[in-house]
């Protein structure tokens, strides 16, 4: 069995909001980043899969504080980490590629100067070296050298998209958590910035978390797939699994919904209803005011993680999901 | 009524001219137009579904634009029950053309009367890519729904606009509509503000909408819901609908046509499901070969095309798709290939496509290069 690189174990956050309500963004998360594997974390907007990712990286705001759990990284805990050895793990050791390339580059910074930033930040290289080093970058991702000193804005939403990438590759990190990163892009575009990821992962063997609500880029680049809604797991399973023996109904409804080119249907299947409010979480199963195949129990008690395959011998990934209806032992993860 | 469809594109150019500085006309440089849509022609029936899909840049928004009157166009004639339409009206009151008719095609030179801008836009409505802007943020769902009322002056009493408001909005799923009356837009969530969007479009009862992008900046889960929604607006109503987008898999399953489009032109026309299963243009080969399939024991071979639509102010000799096309040949760079029928209503511009069906025109080709 290979180690794991990242295993976030029961991570659970809060947010207090100014008129003193919490919302309980994250409640018990649990899941492992082999090296150079791709994890997905799917779900409709407003079920934590943001706040995962920041809680991991350490970068929640003011409001927000990790209540429990760990985040196991290279066998240090990023949550015991102070604040300076922490900035010495971002970006040297994991790097995000956030959300809306349009708003997280700085306008008033040349390119280039902007994807330097972080490797003379980490004391690196010399400048010459550095120099040398965003022109590879650059190049890695499909941009011509002449345009490092361009700004924002004279790159078309595409460019920029890739702009972030090798920003975020400057300092080699091993982890690269991606939010979003096709979201805003024509699907052509689209194409191309997750086949230059997956080239990337090839050639740095990185690992990356992808955070999409889009289940048909999941399927095209991720190994394995959680599947949050209100803050807490669904379903964890392997890509496969997920798509083609999906348990949690969360799960099934959220590919139905999603347009079948292949065999396209007479009406798309939706689900009802919105995510639940955070500040205003439903008793028990938190799908279950949304759910049609609900049971009693389903709004009285909370139901846990089951396991419903395995981690085998050869490395295949488990099969957990939380559902009242499913069977199975209460996962446990190490 | 005549036999002619409900709307009719012909020969659409729409060009915006990109300011020059005072050096460039002293040294009399060429005025450079940015050319959104290049001579596009189309028809739209009665109850039909028309997609128009292609990437950024590539003239769909400026089309929708066009065709209800946000946009002048350049040249070209849209045609809605016979009447023409196009924002010509303050220069028909400048007394530049005609306020009540005008001609269409110079050899049949038949006289059309002029809509009014006010009456097209009773009989077509618009529907904005971005539930979150287009919404009036310190207006009441009521006063949104109710001011195209109030507009054209359709509903006096205040009872019988009331009425039509909670009609419109139970039409568009929000129910009951009395609990929605007075909230404000940012009470609601992205998929409730897209449905006050479709009944304030809706509550005109017009006969076509332009939907520009309607689902794409909301959740999957959301838009299987205003998609289905869109759907029985126009099985109960009739309503044709213009459906623009960047993304194949969202029209795969209520689009009646779909219009290919690349920088300002209609690569490829024909009925949905010919299109979908048998593209017959590289560039839609291309796009729906990336679609995402949601599943990964199907993952396909894609044909991703590199670089970005090319800038519209200097388009590309020959076929515009040429620099991009994984297929061009030779001739491609010369020739600006001319559509052609491929299937039943089905037609491509691609010059590969004419060799196919026109030996005559790839010897003649060859000759001349």
């Amino acid at each position: 069995m290979t180690e794991s690189l990242l295993s976030v174990r029961n991570l659970t956050t809060e947010f207090h909001l100014p008129d003193g309500r919490i919302a309980r963004a994250l409640e018990d998360v649990s899941f492992d980043v082999l090296p150079g594997q791709t994890i997905g974390l799917v779900g409709e907007s407003g079920c934590g899969k943001t706040t995962t990712l920041m809680s991991v990286m350490r970068l929640l705001p003011a409001s927000g504080r990790i209540t429990a759990g760990h985040a196991l990284f290279k066998g240090r805990d990023l949550m015991q980490l102070s604040e300076q050895q922490m900035r010495s793990v971002r970006w040297r050791e994991m790097a995000i590629v956030f959300q809306g390339a349009m708003n997280a580059l700085n306008p008033v910074m040349k390119v280039g100067d902007q994807i330097r930033e972080p490797i003379e930040l980490h004391n690196l290289m010399d400048r010459d070296a550095a120099e040398k080093r965003v022109g590879e970058l650059l190049e890695m991702v499909g941009i011509q050298r002449s345009r490092r000193d361009q700004y924002p804005h004279q790159y078309s939403g595409g460019m920029r998209q890739r702009a972030m990438i090798a920003m975020a590759l400057a300092c080699s990190p091993s982890l690269l958590f991606a939010d979003e990163p096709t979201t805003a892009l024509d699907v052509m575009i689209q194409a191309q910035v997750l086949d230059l990821l997956k080239e990337i992962q090839k050639h740095l063997g990185l690992a990356i978390v992808m955070v999409t609500h889009d289940l048909g880029v999941v399927a095209e680049v991720c190994d394995s797939v959680v599947v949050m809604y209100g803050g807490k797991v669904a379903e964890y399973a392997s890509a496969d699994a997920i798509y083609n023996e999906p348990q949690h109904p969360y799960t099934r409804r959220l590919l139905a919904s999603f347009p079948d080119l292949i065999r396209p249907s007479d009406t798309l299947a939706s689900i009802p209803g919105t995510p639940p409010r955070l500040t205003d979480l439903p008793t028990g199963c938190r799908f279950h005011p949304r759910c049609d195949v609900k049971v009693e129990a389903c709004d009285k008690e909370t139901p846990v993680l089951k396991m419903i395959e395995e981690q085998s011998a050869e490395g295949g990934a488990i099969h957990c999901a939380a559902c009242h209806l499913l069977h199975g032992e209460e996962a446990k993860f190490q | 009524m005549s036999d002619h469809a409900m709307l009719e594109v012909r020969d659409l150019y729409k060009y915006f001219p990109i300011r020059q500085s005072m050096l460039d006309i002293l040294l009399r440089r060429p005025a450079n137009n940015v050319k959104a849509v290049d001579g596009v022609s189309f028809d739209l029936e009665r109850g039909e579904v028309l997609a128009i899909v292609g990437e950024s840049g590539c003239g769909k928004t400026t089309i929708a634009r066009t065709l209800i009157g946000l946009e002048e166009q350049t040249d070209g004639e849209i045609l809605f029950h016979d009447e023409l339409v196009g924002a010509h009206e303050r220069r028909a009151r400048a007394g530049l053309v005609p306020l009540e008719a005008g001609t269409v095609g110079s050899s049949e030179q038949k006289v059309f009367p002029r809509m009014s801008m006010k009456r097209l836009r009773q009989q077509a409505q618009m529907i904005f890519q971005d539930p979150y802007e287009s919404l009036n943020p310190r207006a009441t769902i009521l006063e949104i729904v109710a001011e195209p009322l109030v507009v054209h002056g359709l509903a006096r009493g205040r009872d019988e606009r009331l009425e039509r408001v909670k009609t419109a909005l139970e039409e568009a799923g929000l129910r009951p509509a009395e609990d929605y009356f007075l909230r404000y837009p940012h009470e609601l969530s992205g998929g409730q503000r897209q449905r006050v969007v479709i009944a304030s479009a809706m509550v005109l009862q017009p006969e076509l909408l332009i939907a520009d992008e309607p689902v794409s900046m909301l959740d999957v889960s959301i838009r299987a819901e205003i998609l289905n929604l869109l759907r029985d607006l126009r099985q109960r109503r009739g309503v044709s609908i213009v459906f623009i987008t960047h993304d194949l898999s969202t029209v795969a399953y209520f689009a009646d046509r779909i219009a290919v489009m690349y920088l300002g032109r209609m690569v490829e026309t024909g009925p949905a499901r010919e299109v979908l299963a048998n593209p017959q243009h590289p560039y839609t080969k291309a796009l729906i070969s990336v679609i995402p399939v949601p599943n990964p024991r199907l993952r396909r071979e894609r044909v991703i095309l590199q670089g970005e639509t090319p800038n519209p102010i200097d388009l590309p000799s020959g076929c515009r798709f040429h620099p991009r096309c994984p297929v061009a040949v030779e001739a491609c760079k010369v020739t600006d290939p001319a559509n052609v029928l491929v299937g039943e209503n089905h037609h491509a511009a691609c010059l590969l496509l004419n060799v196919a069906a026109s030996p005559n025109i790839a010897s003649g080709e060859a000759a001349s290069t």
